[in-house]
């Protein structure tokens, strides 16, 4: 079934009257995303693109059943918007604000934790471009029609370059599964090492592509996770060969600011682990063919 | 966001650390006049830039009168320091700190930073100070003593004593010291610090702890909660360039290279960067345009590239998802209209409104090299480069 979100998971819009929620809202529905409503205070009662809109989450899921809620909300109320999300029974919440400070995501990350693991909700991002399984439905930012159905997972911390890596694959004749952006700020809901489990355990999922960047210590989690607990292959890429030590890249956690955080050495560890590293970026669709060639020859 | 020093000693006396007496100068005579005011035959006469190293630099001095202090003073002001941190083009000083010359028995290194791992807050200490935390990870990392610190909980008293009795610190001195760490711990969570640093932090002949040196830098995400933090910024310190860009709300990075770059989404701006250093170029800076922008935007973003002068080429590479190609080829033409542009550009574009985009690149008639892939364009840019 794809993994995070297919046809039947019934979706809601934190920030859906907004011009962006509402553009982006318009734009899941016509890609099949079962949308079901949206939630934004003080608008109760209002109907945007035939939804209804809910003063607050937990009458959202009362109403509508709601599993799933992409939270559009600005960066200064974003993690609160998250925590409502968490205690009204949200399972999977994908949040694509850029810039919520540090030590609100250290709160949102502790308050998940308050909730026993069958009930905690499951968070994508911040400051990511959502998640998408083609043809099935999506949550987020990206443009739907570069991904083809198939069988690769992706999983990147970069929305665009995830594009770079869906397009060059489609380019190929390699469709994808699910794509998923865990976003570039330094404390995120997902790792790579949460993701890439998901991905072990999907029916659908053949081979996965990760594509990591300098900064922090995710990429080395995740070759550990590939190398004791994965038997799919796994390809990737690490941007930011050419980046200065101790430069923040754009992202808030794409800076080297200690020992294994560079992109070179996260390559080493990661072809230590059994990964197929990608020699550059505009080879990500290349060689995830020739390792998904090579596992069908064998 | 980065401080100086004497703001963030300011923010920490305030707190609770000790720290020696000490004034700000704007002027070798003020200079003079706050050594006269402290008192005492010693001082040290430290620039204030944003960096550390300042002492290997020339930016650190110990006077032993009046007269040498204003000398110091005068030898610091207007004068560029390069540093380890600053980069080639250095740091200019403005400011200068004269403060009390402080009689040390021993130097430690105190440090909070978020630890990406625990996704909490790290206290670093070391009984060893003066060196760089990355010296001593490498050189030492026997000698370093951490601690994580939940933020939901917050600083326990006995982390504080099991800290300090792990640096070993005599049994009197261990109040002292969970009086910096609270102090420390509190500027970092109430200011939304991104780092806290205390190097050296030294123990006084007489015994007692003081802060010499103080470094602070701040989340810039939170700075809309903390308006007297964010009016601590000095935008002497910033490379004009990123300072214009950050005003223009565009994500910029100066580099050294002549390739200039402008390029939607982070992660895709170092991959540009790294195939451009693979075909043998080098980047002239880091730019992400962002989602939606507008052709003004991308007119801004031509603006701030070649503010650079050492630009010899153009980059533009957009795999628009929430943005929109033929806005930013309109974008393009409309640079080319209101911006002097001698130099090759090369434009890739991909994604949302493709075939608009490249419409309108072609019709406009303009002398622009289009590249269709990733590889293409970096190609087609360090090509342009050597044949210009």
């Amino acid at each position: 079934m794809a993994i995070l979100i297919d046809e039947t998971t019934r979706v809601i819009v934190q920030g859906i009257s907004g011009r962006i929620g509402q553009f982006h809202s318009a734009d899941m529905i016509r890609h099949g995303t079962n949308l079901v409503g949206g939630v934004t205070p003080g608008k109760g009662g209002e109907t945007v693109l035939e939804r209804p809109v809910f003063n607050t989450v937990r009458e959202a899921v009362r109403e509508t059943g709601a599993e799933a809620s992409l939270v559009f909300v600005p960066p200064g109320f974003a993690a609160d918007a998250i925590m409502e999300a968490a205690d009204a029974g949200i399972r999977t919440a994908v949040c694509v604000t850029d810039g919520i400070p540090a030590q609100d995501m250290m709160k949102v990350k502790r308050f998940l934790r308050r909730y026993p693991s069958d009930r905690r909700m499951r968070l994508i991002g911040p400051n990511c471009a959502g998640i998408i399984s083609p043809g099935k439905g999506f949550m987020g930012i990206m443009p739907p029609h570069i991904y083809m159905p198939g069988k690769v997972g992706i999983v990147g911390r970069s929305g665009t370059l995830g594009y770079e890596a869906a397009s060059q694959m489609k380019a190929l004749g390699i469709g994808v599964s699910t794509s998923v952006g865990i976003g570039g700020d330094p404390i995120n809901g997902s790792s790579f090492r949460d993701i890439l489990a998901l991905f072990e355990a999907d029916p659908e999922t053949e081979a996965v592509m990760m594509i990591g960047e300098i900064g922090g210590p995710q990429e080395a989690q995740a070759a550990t996770f590939v190398k004791e607990h994965m038997t799919k292959p796994v390809v990737a890429y690490v941007a930011g060969l050419s980046a200065p030590k101790g430069r923040k890249m754009g992202h808030a956690g794409a800076i080297i600011s200690a020992f294994g955080e560079s992109a070179q050495e996260k390559v080493v560890i990661l072809e230590a682990a059994g990964i197929t590293v990608a020699p550059n970026p505009s080879a990500l669709g290349q060689t995830m063919a020739e390792v998904l060639a090579r596992r069908a020859a064998a | 966001m980065d401080i100086h020093e004497y703001q963030a000693k300011e923010i920490l006396g305030r707190l609770g650390v000790p720290i020696p007496q000490g004034g700000l100068a704007y002027s070798p005579e003020q200079a003079a006049f706050h050594a006269r005011e402290i008192g005492g035959d010693a001082w040290v006469v430290k620039a204030q830039i944003h960096s550390g190293g300042r002492g290997k630099a020339g930016g650190v001095a110990l006077c032993r009168s009046e007269h040498e202090v204003r000398e110091a003073a005068a030898g610091m002001f207007g004068k560029t320091l390069v540093t380890a941190q600053t980069g080639p083009q250095g740091k200019c000083v403005y400011r200068v700190y004269v403060e009390a010359a402080t009689d040390i028995a021993q130097e430690m290194y105190l440090g909070f930073v978020l630890d990406r791992e625990s996704e909490r807050i790290m206290i670093v200490g070391s009984a060893e100070g003066g060196m760089s935390i990355e010296e001593l990870a490498a050189e030492k990392p026997e000698a370093l003593v951490r601690m994580i610190v939940d933020p939901a909980v917050g600083l326990a008293e006995f982390q504080s004593r099991e800290f300090a009795f792990d640096l070993g610190l005599a049994p009197g001195q261990v109040a002292k010291m969970c009086t910096v760490l609270r102090a420390c711990y509190r500027a970092y969570r109430d200011l939304d610090a991104t780092m806290v640093e205390i190097n050296p932090l030294v123990i006084t002949g007489p015994g007692d702890l003081v802060a010499l040196d103080a470094k602070m830098s701040f989340d810039t995400n939170a700075l809309f909660r903390r308006p007297a933090v964010a009016e601590l910024r000095d935008r002497s310190q910033e490379d004009p360039r990123e300072s214009t860009a950050q005003d223009a709300g565009l994500n910029y990075v100066g580099l050294d290279g002549d390739i200039g770059c402008m390029i939607n989404g982070a992660g895709l701006a170092m991959a540009t960067m790294d195939m451009i250093k693979l075909a043998g170029g080098a980047p002239a800076n880091f730019l992400d345009v962002g989602g939606g922008a507008s052709p003004e935007r991308i007119v801004r973003a031509f603006r701030t590239v070649l503010g650079d002068g050492n630009v010899s080429v153009m980059l533009v590479n957009i795999f628009a998802g929430i943005n929109r190609c033929d806005w930013v080829a309109e974008g393009v033409v409309k640079a080319y209209r209101e911006v002097d542009i001698k130099m090759p550009v090369v434009v890739r574009l991909a994604g949302t409104n493709v075939e608009e985009g490249q419409k309108i690149l072609q019709a406009s008639g303009l002398p622009i090299i289009t590249a269709d892939t990733l590889a293409d364009a970096a190609q087609k840019a360090v090509a342009a480069r050597q044949a210009a």
